[in-house]
């Protein structure tokens, strides 16, 4: 151990290096997040469990946690058939799709917040259409879920198009020859090779869409106990300069964000052992 | 590489391919074409009116200022920190590496909050502040720090996968033959890493001119002060200019269109790189 240690410091740098990295990290990152600890402390076990269970912000934690999980559902089975399209098969427009996909990581969300709002409204392009089928799309948790599938798009297929193109075809062509049809292999043969990418993509979209707040807050009305997500409701206990009432709220979601990645990293810590025994 | 599949059955090809070019199509494109059509919808003197207003010029600066501050913070942290921790061995690796993926997890609102924890009204950093005639919240430096912390990760996560899948030999050669940090970075190290870099870069800039929960929650929204673009946008949606609103958004749809096909001409540079090696 020490040996190899020692073997890795022959590039010079490593002190530069990790000093201005861990300076850099504590200024940004760290510091910052003291104060919130700092904060949490000040506040009594009973004030912040009164706070979190109030129902407006129960409520809102549902609304927020809902819509994201429906919404990241629907970017994994979308975000599979774009993978899937995008190596499997040629046709024309392909580097156009390819490349569009990333468009919710580069266009502003408040962009794309006001532009789903008036396509969804009643009178709007889209929510025209729906409107004559009685549901109502903008200002409703449906109008909140397709913000949230909007910015979850790339999440789902960036993490699976690099395993799928690494996937050896023999296995399939085995399963093939073996009597089995398409949809057997493609269930029983391809999928549980996409389990870990799928998950991996699933989780980012669903703790990008608990936290989201651009591209939501024009869409969702905002109605308390109705359409009014958490992150709005800390935004609003804020301008109300309660800041107590926004840190627990903030804390609860930082709570189920981690637990989402802590699921992701058991799956893909799971798909690693797997595949290397 | 083709397999059998597409030869199979045309039909599940193409429905799939029409799936996916449908869901793009309405989530993705239509929500883009929209917003250029109320654009323009009355005419190109408005839109060039709308956009020329002097708080639309003033936010359009900040968010230039804010994106080459942020890029430039994000770009030094991160050829530091993916130097360091890709080109040696040391305890607490994974934590500091943890600790640097930790801004993309949080809500936007969140950062927002923490920020405002650190160097609002009720920090104890404040008066400290207060006496070097220093402030950072409802302020410029307030938004630029947001910025940089949600967008901080972003650059070095380019930059980790391509230096660790490179190793450290060619580094300890050139160390070994007497080159000095500066040298082998220069002369070593960035020739792998030039497009990834890059690539890194155009998302944390991307990224940098989108934000607007985090920049919502420190900026105090001064028109003319403290808006960006994504602020002022909702400042005039709030206010029912919807043509000026959407007018601004094409300002900022045209910028992201940008950054996608730089983004995806860069990639493809990298590929080639990658392959030629």
């Amino acid at each position: 151990m020490s040996a190899a240690r020692r073997q890795q410091r022959v590039i010079p740098g490593f002190g530069l290096s990790l000093g201005v990295t861990v300076t850099m990290l504590s200024l940004i990152v760290l510091i910052p997040l003291c104060s919130l600890v700092i904060y949490t402390l000040e506040l009594s076990p009973a004030e912040f469990w009164e706070t979190v269970t109030r129902a407006r912000v129960l409520s809102s934690l549902w609304v927020s946690v809902s819509t994201a999980l429906c919404a990241a559902l629907v970017n994994t089975v979308m975000g599979l058939v774009l993978a899937w399209v995008l190596v499997r098969y040629d046709f024309p427009g392909k580097r156009v799709m390819d490349g569009m996909i990333e468009l919710p990581f580069a266009l502003p969300t408040a962009v794309a917040g006001i532009a789903l709002t008036h396509l969804t409204t009643t009178n709007g392009w889209v929510g025209s259409l729906f409107a004559r089928f009685g549901i109502e799309i903008a200002y409703t948790r449906l109008g909140i879920t397709v913000a949230l599938v909007f910015v979850g798009i790339p999440f789902v297929a960036r993490s699976v198009q690099p395993v799928l193109e690494k996937l050896d075809p023999q296995y399939e062509e085995a399963a093939h020859m073996l009597g089995a049809g398409r949809g057997y292999t493609f269930f029983h043969v391809i999928l549980p090779e996409l389990r870990a990418p799928l998950m991996a993509g699933f989780s980012m979209a669903f703790a990008r869409g608990i936290g989201e707040y651009g591209s939501v807050v024009f869409i969702a009305g905002n109605t308390p106990y109705e359409t009014e997500i958490a992150p709005l409701l800390i935004m609003s206990e804020l301008q109300e300069y309660d800041y107590s009432a926004a840190t627990s709220l903030a804390l609860v979601m930082l709570a189920i964000s981690f637990l989402v990645l802590l699921a992701n990293a058991a799956v893909q810590h799971r798909a690693a052992r797997r595949s290397n025994g | 590489m083709k397999t059998g599949e597409s030869q199979g059955r045309p039909w599940a090809k193409w429905a799939l391919i029409g799936l996916a070019a449908l869901f793009l199509g309405v989530m993705l494109v239509l929500p883009l074409i929209y917003i250029l059509t109320v654009a323009f919808r009355e005419g190109v003197g408005v839109f060039i009116a709308a956009i020329t207003q002097s708080d639309a010029l003033k936010a359009v600066l900040l968010t230039l200022g804010t994106m080459l501050v942020t890029v430039a913070v994000n770009t030094l942290f991160g050829l530091f920190a993916a130097w360091c921790l890709t080109k040696y061995a040391f305890r607490g690796k994974r934590v500091l590496s943890a600790l640097i993926d930790l801004p993309v997890t949080l809500s936007p609102v969140t950062a927002g909050l923490i920020y405002l924890l650190t160097y609002g009204r009720q920090s104890i950093l404040y008066p400290l502040l207060q006496r070097l005639g220093i402030t950072i919240v409802f302020a410029v430096p307030g938004v630029i720090l947001a910025t940089i912390f949600v967008t901080f990760p972003l650059v070095s996560r380019e930059l980790i996968p391509v230096l660790s899948a490179q190793g450290t030999q060619e580094e300890e050669a050139a160390a070994l033959m007497g080159a000095g940090t500066w040298t082998i970075f220069r002369r070593v190290t960035f020739p792998h890493i030039r497009w990834a870099l890059l690539y890194g870069v155009v998302l944390c800039a991307a990224r940098a001119m989108g934000e607007f929960g985090a920049v919502s929650v420190v900026s105090g929204h001064l028109s003319g002060k403290t808006n960006t673009l994504p602020l002022y946008i909702e400042l005039l949606y709030q206010g029912y200019d919807f043509t000026g609103a959407f007018a601004v958004s094409a300002l900022l749809v045209v910028m992201s269109v940008i950054i996608l096909i730089l983004r995806s001409l860069l990639e493809r540079k990298g590929d080639k790189a990658r392959n030629a090696h």
